[in-house]
């Protein structure tokens, strides 16, 4: 494959960071100060990881594999609990429904012979799945908190004719799920339409033939509905007992104690 | 007659703020208790408190001798149903409403019973298939009490469930508590502004600044 970005072309492509800087000072939008770190962010992050993943596919150790595979889940939980808004728990609850998402969806590409257990393809793709897992919970999290917060009323007056928890919550927690899917649905109706997919893309860019890269793209579809929607029903499920208290009564925030 | 339900020194308090405190009541198996009071003087506290829909900050309440804190409240609540000021209804159609109370029980709605209840409080029973967004407030009033006593309670809160319904509505759903305060042996606790449910009153209490006192 003859792909090498030489680094004098990139340093002529920071010319679209100027660009972005520029707008940013003409519309005196005040974010020069966050582009300039994200910039930097970006290029520091990257090249660590590069060197990181050049040196875990060369050693090919299970261990340090697994390790790496955590490290991605652990940091994909972080960021989802921060959408959380202060529910209780929720860094072990993300953790949970990332590790339990990540963790099928990849056992079943594994199984299946799409993907081989080597670094190279185990991790890149872990991370698309954890990151999309991630992003559902996040949604979903979100919307857990405005229903609650909106049909407090509806979710007492079940409360109060004697139903469960589940039977107080079970509306609030399938929209909150459906939520969570609702942006791996729409993608999946317009792949290839609308958009060419980072995997189909890298894969074309790199030179495969289009027709073994849609291959790829069709599994990344199924995998992204299969992780997105173990980790919202997994989250939503664990989380949706935090609004309440241990009298089963509906609590001000999913917060407090 | 046995106390079916004790409140011993209740005091509830948010932050600084003391809604209620020094709430103490006895209240008999089949009495007809009428409570009245200033709005905001924490009547619906009370009322949110007896159901388990909020714990008292101080103090404890007894049911059937058995201290609350030590019952399910899930199946607490199913015995003392909490009727809400302003209720709303939830799910699409009526029959979304009446519904509830069997499936919380993993019991097939009772469609007979539904029709039967409707009718009682004078809604036909075409009204089951109706969309709660068609339904006047009165209507809306009725078909919430109706969701409390699908399963008959031992005991029924009632918060204002009178209040901004015309005199026929008022004299519907005051003939249906009555109707299952006498013929269902249900515990009543209610509480109102109007004037003649007042003077009617067996049992009446005044809760002013989140005090109570027996008035008659
Ligand atoms: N969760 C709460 N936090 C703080 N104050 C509350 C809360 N709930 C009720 N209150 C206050 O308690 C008082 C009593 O309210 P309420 O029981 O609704 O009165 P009533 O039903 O007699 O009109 C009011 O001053 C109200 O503002
Ligand atoms: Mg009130």
């Amino acid at each position: 494959m003859n792909l090498d970005v030489n680094n004098w072309s990139l340093t002529l492509a920071m010319l679209l960071v100027m660009i972005a800087l520029w707008i940013g000072y003409r519309e005196k939008l005040g974010i020069d100060r966050e582009i300039i770190i994200g910039v930097i962010r970006a290029v520091i992050q990257l090249f660590v990881v590069g060197y990181l993943l050049k040196y875990i596919f060369k050693v090919n150790n299970v261990f340090l594999t697994f390790a790496m595979l955590l490290i991605i889940i652990f940091n994909a939980s972080w960021n989802a609990q921060k959408r959380s808004n202060g529910m209780t728990n929720a860094l072990v609850i993300s953790f949970v429904a990332i590790l339990v998402s990540t963790g099928v969806t990849l056992g079943v590409l594994i199984l299946s012979g799409a993907i081989k257990l080597i670094p190279s393809q185990v991790i890149p793709i872990s991370g698309m799945i954890a990151s999309n897992s991630m992003v559902a919970i996040g949604l979903s999290y979100r919307s857990m908190n405005t229903q609650f917060r909106d049909q407090r009323q509806s979710v007492l007056e079940r409360l109060a004719l004697g139903g469960s928890l589940r039977d107080a919550s079970i509306g609030i927690l399938r929209e909150s799920i459906k939520t969570g899917m609702a942006p791996t649905i729409d993608s999946a109706k317009t792949v290839g339409i609308v958009s060419l997919p980072g995997m189909m893309s890298g894969l074309i860019f790199a030179g495969v033939d289009p027709v073994h890269a849609i291959k790829y793209q069709i599994m990344v579809t199924f995998m992204l509905l299969s992780a997105t929607s173990l980790g919202s029903v997994i989250a939503c499920y664990m989380a949706y007992r935090n609004f309440y208290n241990t009298r089963k009564q509906l609590k001000e925030s999913a917060s407090e104690d | 007659m046995k106390a079916i339900l004790e409140l011993h020194d209740i005091g509830y308090q948010v932050a600084q703020n003391q809604i209620l405190q020094n709430i103490s009541l006895s209240v008999a198996a089949q009495d007809y208790i009428t409570i009245t009071g200033p709005s905001g003087s924490g009547k619906s506290t009370l009322l949110r408190i007896i159901a388990s829909l909020l714990t008292a900050t101080k103090g404890e309440i007894l049911f059937k001798g058995q201290n609350i804190m030590e019952i399910d409240p899930i199946q607490y609540r199913r015995k003392v149903s909490y009727c809400f000021q302003q209720p709303t209804l939830f799910g699409r159609t009526v029959a979304d409403n009446l519904d509830f109370p069997f499936q919380i029980r993993q019991v097939i709605p009772d469609v007979d019973k539904q029709k039967a209840a409707l009718k009682v409080v004078g809604l036909p029973e075409t009204y089951l298939n109706k969309r709660i967004t068609e339904l006047s407030g009165g209507e809306k009033q009725r078909v919430a009490m109706i969701r409390n006593i699908m399963y008959v309670p031992d005991v029924l809160l009632l918060d204002e469930v009178t209040v901004g319904l015309d005199e026929e509505n008022k004299r519907i759903v005051n003939n249906l508590i009555e109707h299952f305060h006498t013929d269902h042996q249900v515990t009543i606790l209610s509480i109102t502004h109007d004037e003649s449910e007042i003077k009617q009153a067996s049992r009446l209490l005044t809760i002013t600044k989140g005090r109570l006192e027996e008035s008659k």
